[in-house]
């Protein structure tokens, strides 16, 4: 544990602003040397930004950076890790075609005659580092080609081998095996015992209370609790990050669901209009079965990473199974295909609308007409009244605010581009749709307007499944929730079940010793 | 970014990106009205347009291409390989010659857009490697210039059509069927949101390959019609040297159109307008006398103002 | 899909020395085929004739495996010959200086433009592919002047020699060898491999990226400027006609010669072998007597595109995962 030292870093009342939201409020954390420091919280609790701010990235609007004892202001992320604080990201951010050695040693090969680097003695020493941190391999291939714990593990030792104090881990395991995963925990202890300071982000809660020391919270931007991570339940920690008391009982009502909708289905006869079974994918699905019937609410609940967002895109085609079939109506889909999952009428609303959703300079109305181009035109030319009329419906059934359609969706609130998105869905009439976060980073209007939307399509009969890391929200949209933890499915709640602790329960229950 | 009101200097950027091409065209005409003799003689008009014609013709392949991220550098090269089979077929008359040139020009692109859509290869080298090879097969199927008196082809690049030439002609009409393609077509939207972000049409499950693999093989059979056009202006056909550079005309037509090299947008009109401003540049310079060196260092500074009035942060 | 150890070792030989393998297999299928193909003649004209785009090709070897590309290198190189014939009645010394300082320069600002401006190496380059082609028609009067070498120790560097091998060979083989410590055994090369394999990271790593860029365009513009010093020296003349495409066949050797397009891998090794190779091929085709050397194009373009497929193929068997 700590050795009741001076804080080695300290961020005191940090602040951060971005348009239209607070990443941080007044977030107080003191990292002790030769502590393993929990970081953990939702999407959108304000981690990364916290991050961001440690390693230069950010700059704070308000609240100070305290770095051995002195003020500290990092204007670039090399400033910082000049300064010893390093970060390993979940996607190593290292060279990957170079040699294991030369990532290992850049900026600092060892010079032989001439002041040219001494090959040899370059990788004698880069094959010696890693030997410490239980990593035997040929230095001499590129980076690529070892596995991901292997690269891990030389980011890991170059960050240490720079005089880092500081090591920031952000989701260090989420692509390593168990056995990676062991060597990785042994070389974090020893970093503590050196007395460098680890902060450790992971949802992996197996994983925190075995290496880590100190735990904080965040929520909504501000610190919800930092304390000894020992002893705190494990089902109080998931309360804490999901922004839930469990002293209190909630009678909800909170978001525009109905309440009165929550039935068992009548199932006889029926087919589920999607039925994935066994979707597997290495180190991300373990074997996901998921069945929605026509009408039905399906919720997928679980923490960050459980592989919510994987079941679907996996459903849909967008993500490369290894094993597995999805089955619409009972015909069979051709796998790797979002193509074909969409002429079968099954469609995503992806979690990173940015990325994956909006096409940023085309219009509202090009957006929204997008997937339907084919249906909305007579041989190839698009039919402009098609389109209007489609567009003018979605605009007015999901009140979507633009100043007219041909305004480009990038200068759109989030809460509207969510609805454009909806509209483009909803324009190609699907059997089922597949809600990734729908009501994320958008407004408290908007966002009660999409859970009404969500209720009235399952009335029409629609299939739907949500996901979504707001409890409440899961709770109340969702007929039938099934709780992912690390890519399988642990729990299956229905009837009266569905209610926030059991989710809790659910994913807090110890996982069993053959995992990964 | 924050939605305030644009500073000055921001908007004055903004609408050079959008109109500046049409200024600067406006800028040179009047110029030219002023200052150089003979200049509104209709003779002189003719004489820009059909130079310019070709050129217009690839730009606007070229600007449906660089319009989903890509480029492609072997439009010259297809100019040239349509030349050489214009010669090689003109036997069975000027239009099953043209066919086949188009054909040729089709499957050129064809062989490009595979190798980006399906291999995956990076646009510039896929091309860069039909610029190398389809030249020499041009080069090797018609060694040196064969002149040639088809009258249906001389007829093709020579006669007017109420007084306007008929390669012109053909440029206008072209560039509206492209605008229409662009705008109205189903294909068109598609090619545009590819280029505007390939993750979310591929999500909105658009035939992304086939999109990318279609626009290499207009750019292809728009290459392949320029080629006979300019082969039948010259009454020749001069596989060596047709269309050398011409690929780096048409992106400078395109980029100086103000259509981004990151895609996304597709500008027809004013890549056409890129086309003429460069044609006139070259011919204002001419006039006065000015040498041929200096139109391609204007050529250059142009380019470099064009693109980084529009600069996005690109790796090539 | 896991890559065993073996399939992914083979595949990356292949990649870095695939272009010396074919070129041996090609010189063993010559000198078999034709009994006038592995004369020491032969084997002379193909070293001397492919040693000036060698020169250019070690230049666009670094700027490509930084991640960017020239397009400029063959305006340069006519460029440097024009003003290297040109300064050649002021000495060797203006021969020499007058040329690199001219073509140094162009490089500099145009790594300038790349580095600072974050513009598209393709846009910058290729402006500087017609800017510098406007400079050298402006100081030829318009092409038509074609200046004579009028020092004699300059042409003999260009035309002298030993061992049935004139000197911008060994002089190419002297900046090859030199080009490989830089890359491979200094902080530089290893820079240029770290901006071209992951910009982002490389920073993160301390590298200074901008700087990186730089040098390497200056660089790039310095060896294309040399190569038209040495070739206006062996002509004795300041040619204007040439260099036109120049940069896409040097492309085309660097990339046939294992490297990546999209940069962070290759080395001069592979350079210099696609040079070769592209060289053999076309002494080859001489040798075949009834074709011309647009053949050799076709054969170029195939072989290019069989590459990079190929690449593709190999670098998906490198990954992981």
């Amino acid at each position: 544990m700590s050795q009741s030292a001076a804080p080695v870093l300290e961020a005191r009342q940090i602040s951060k602003r971005f348009p239209g939201v607070v990443a941080l409020d007044g977030v107080s954390l003191a990292l002790l040397p030769g502590e393993v420091h929990a970081l953990v919280g939702e999407n959108g609790a304000g981690k990364s930004t916290l991050i961001k701010v440690f390693t230069g990235v950010h700059r704070p609007d308000g609240g100070e950076l305290i770095y051995n004892g002195a003020p500290a202001a990092f204007g670039t992320p090399l400033d910082a890790q000049r300064a010893g604080i390093s970060t390993i990201y979940q996607e190593v951010n290292l060279v990957p075609m170079m040699s294991v050695a030369r990532n290992l040693m850049l900026g600092r090969e060892p010079r032989g005659r001439l002041g040219v680097i001494d090959t040899a003695r370059m990788y004698g020493e880069a094959e010696r580092i890693l030997a410490g941190y239980g990593v035997v391999t040929d230095v001499r291939r590129p980076l690529r080609a070892l596995g991901m714990g292997v690269q891990q593990m030389v980011a890991l030792a170059r960050a240490v081998a720079i005089d880092a104090r500081v090591v920031i881990m952000d989701e260090p395991t989420s692509s390593l095996e168990p056995r990676e995963v062991e060597t990785l925990f042994s070389v974090i202890r020893k970093l503590r015992d050196d007395g460098i300071a680890v902060v450790y982000v992971s949802h992996r809660l197996d994983e925190l209370y075995e290496v880590c020391d100190r735990v904080t919270v965040l929520r909504d931007g501000r610190v919800a609790h930092t304390g000894p991570l020992a002893e705190l339940e494990r089902l109080k920690l998931i309360a804490l990050m999901l922004g839930r008391d469990l002293d209190e009982v909630r009678t909800g009502g909170l978001t525009r669901f109905s309440r009165d909708r929550r039935r068992a289905r009548e199932r006889d006869g029926a087919r589920p209009v999607v039925q994935a079974e066994g979707l597997t994918r290495r180190q991300v699905l373990h074997g996901v079965d998921v069945s929605v019937w026509p009408g039905e609410v399906v919720g997928l609940g679980g923490l960050l990473g459980a592989g919510r967002s994987e079941t679907a895109k996996g459903i849909v085609g967008a993500l490369p199974l290894d094993a597995g079939r999805v089955l619409v109506a009972g015909l069979p889909l051709r796998t790797g295909s979002t193509t074909a999952a969409i002429r079968a009428g099954v469609s995503l609303l992806p979690e990173d609308r940015k990325a994956e959703g909006i096409i940023p300079a085309l219009s509202v109305r090009e957006n929204i007409a997008l997937a339907a181009l084919p249906s909305l035109s007579r041989a190839g030319v698009v039919s402009d009244a098609k389109i209007d009329k489609v567009v003018e419906v979605f605009m007015r059934r999901l009140r979507i605010k633009a100043a007219s359609p041909h305004q480009p969706v990038q200068e759109l609130s989030g809460g509207n581009q969510q609805k454009v998105l909806l509209a483009r869905w909803l324009a190609i009439r699907p059997k089922i749709l597949l809600l990734d976060e729908p009501t994320r980073g958008i407004d408290v209007g908007a966002k009660a307007e999409v859970q009404a939307l969500v209720d009235e399509l399952a009335e029409e009969g629609l299939g739907v499944l949500l996901i979504s890391s707001d409890l409440e929200e899961l709770v109340e949209g969702a007929d039938r929730i099934l709780v992912l933890r690390e890519g399988a499915v642990v729990g299956e709640l229905s009837g009266d079940d569905v209610t926030e602790d059991k989710i809790m329960a659910s994913i807090a229950e110890r996982g069993a010793e053959s995992d990964g | 970014m924050a939605e305030a009101v644009a500073p000055p200097g921001r908007r004055v950027l903004a609408w050079a990106q959008e109109y500046g091409v049409y200024a600067a065209v406006g800028v040179l005409l009047l110029f030219n009205v002023l200052f150089t003799p003979h200049f509104l003689d209709v003779a002189n008009f003719r004489t820009q347009l059909v130079q310019v014609a070709p050129i217009v013709i690839v730009s606007l392949g070229m600007a449906l291409v660089i319009g989903t991220q890509g480029i492609d550098l072997s439009v010259g090269s297809v100019m040239s390989l349509a030349a050489a089979l214009v010669a090689l077929y003109l036997g069975y008359g000027a239009w099953p010659a043209l066919l086949v040139a188009l054909v040729g020009g089709a499957v050129a692109g064809t062989a490009g857009g595979a190798l980006v859509a399906y291999v995956g290869v990076q646009p510039i080298v896929a091309t860069l490697a039909l610029l190398v090879g389809v030249r020499g097969l041009a080069n090797v199927l018609v060694p040196q210039l064969v002149e040639f008196r088809n009258p249906d082809l001389i007829a093709l690049g020579s006669s007017s059509l109420s007084g306007v030439p008929v390669i012109v002609v053909i440029a206008a009409v072209l560039t509206l069927l492209m605008a229409f393609l662009v705008r109205r077509t189903t294909f068109g939207r598609q090619v545009v949101a590819i280029g505007g972000n390939r993750a979310a049409s591929e999500l909105s499950g658009l035939p992304v390959r086939r999109v990318l693999l279609l626009v290499y093989v207009i750019s292809g059979v728009l290459a392949a019609l320029a080629g006979v056009l300019a082969t039948a202006r010259l009454q020749a056909s001069d596989p060596t040297s047709l269309g050398l550079f011409i690929e780096l005309s048409a992106i400078t037509a395109v980029v100086v159109g103000g259509t981004p090299l990151s895609g996304g947008r597709i500008r027809v009109l004013s890549t056409v307008m890129g086309a003429l401003l460069m044609q006139l540049l070259s011919a204002t310079l001419i006039k006065h006398n000015l040498p041929q060196s200096w139109t391609q260092i204007v050529q250059a500074v142009i380019i470099l103002a064009a693109v980084y009035a529009t600069r996005e942060r690109g790796t090539r | 899909m896991t890559a065993t150890p073996g399939r992914e070792q083979v595949s990356r030989v292949l990649q870095q020395h695939g272009a010396l393998m074919v070129l041996a297999a090609l010189v063993i299928v010559g000198s078999v085929a034709f009994d006038s193909f592995a004369t020491a003649g032969n084997a002379a004209s193909v070293l001397v004739s492919s040693s000036f785009t060698a020169i250019i090709a070690v230049g666009m070897t670094f700027v490509i495996i930084s991640g960017g590309i020239d397009l400029s290198v063959g305006s340069l190189f006519v460029f440097g010959g024009v003003l290297a014939a040109y300064g050649s009645q002021y000495g060797l010394f203006v021969a020499l200086a007058l040329p690199l300082a001219a073509c140094g320069l162009v490089g500099l600002l145009q790594g300038l433009l790349i580095a600072r401006t974050g513009m598209a190496p393709f846009i910058v380059t290729l402006a500087g592919l017609l800017g510098v082609r406007g400079l050298m028609l402006a100081i030829s009067n318009e092409g038509a002047t074609t200046y004579l070498v009028k020092d004699s120790a300059f042409a003999r560097l260009g035309q002298g020699g030993v061992l049935g091998l004139t000197w911008p060979v060994y002089i190419t083989a002297l900046l090859a060898v030199a080009a490989m410590v830089l890359l491979q055994r200094t902080a530089f090369g290893q820079n240029v491999y770290a901006v071209g394999g992951n910009e982002q990271g490389a920073a993160l790593m301390g590298v200074p990226v901008a700087r990186t860029k730089v040098y390497v365009y200056l660089m790039s513009g310095l060896l294309a400027g040399l190569a038209g010093v040495l070739n206006a020296a062996r002509l004795s003349s300041g040619v204007t006609i040439l260099g036109i495409g120049l940069e896409l066949d040097v492309i085309a050797a660097v990339v046939i010669g294992g490297t990546l397009l999209t940069g962070g891998a290759g080395g001069i090794t592979g350079t210099i072998a696609g040079v070769l190779l592209l060289g053999v091929i076309q002494s080859l085709i001489n040798q075949v007597g009834n074709l011309t050397s647009a053949f050799q194009q076709v054969v170029s373009g195939l072989f290019l595109a069989l590459v990079v497929v190929a690449q593709r193929l190999l670098g998906r068997a490198q990954r992981l995962g």
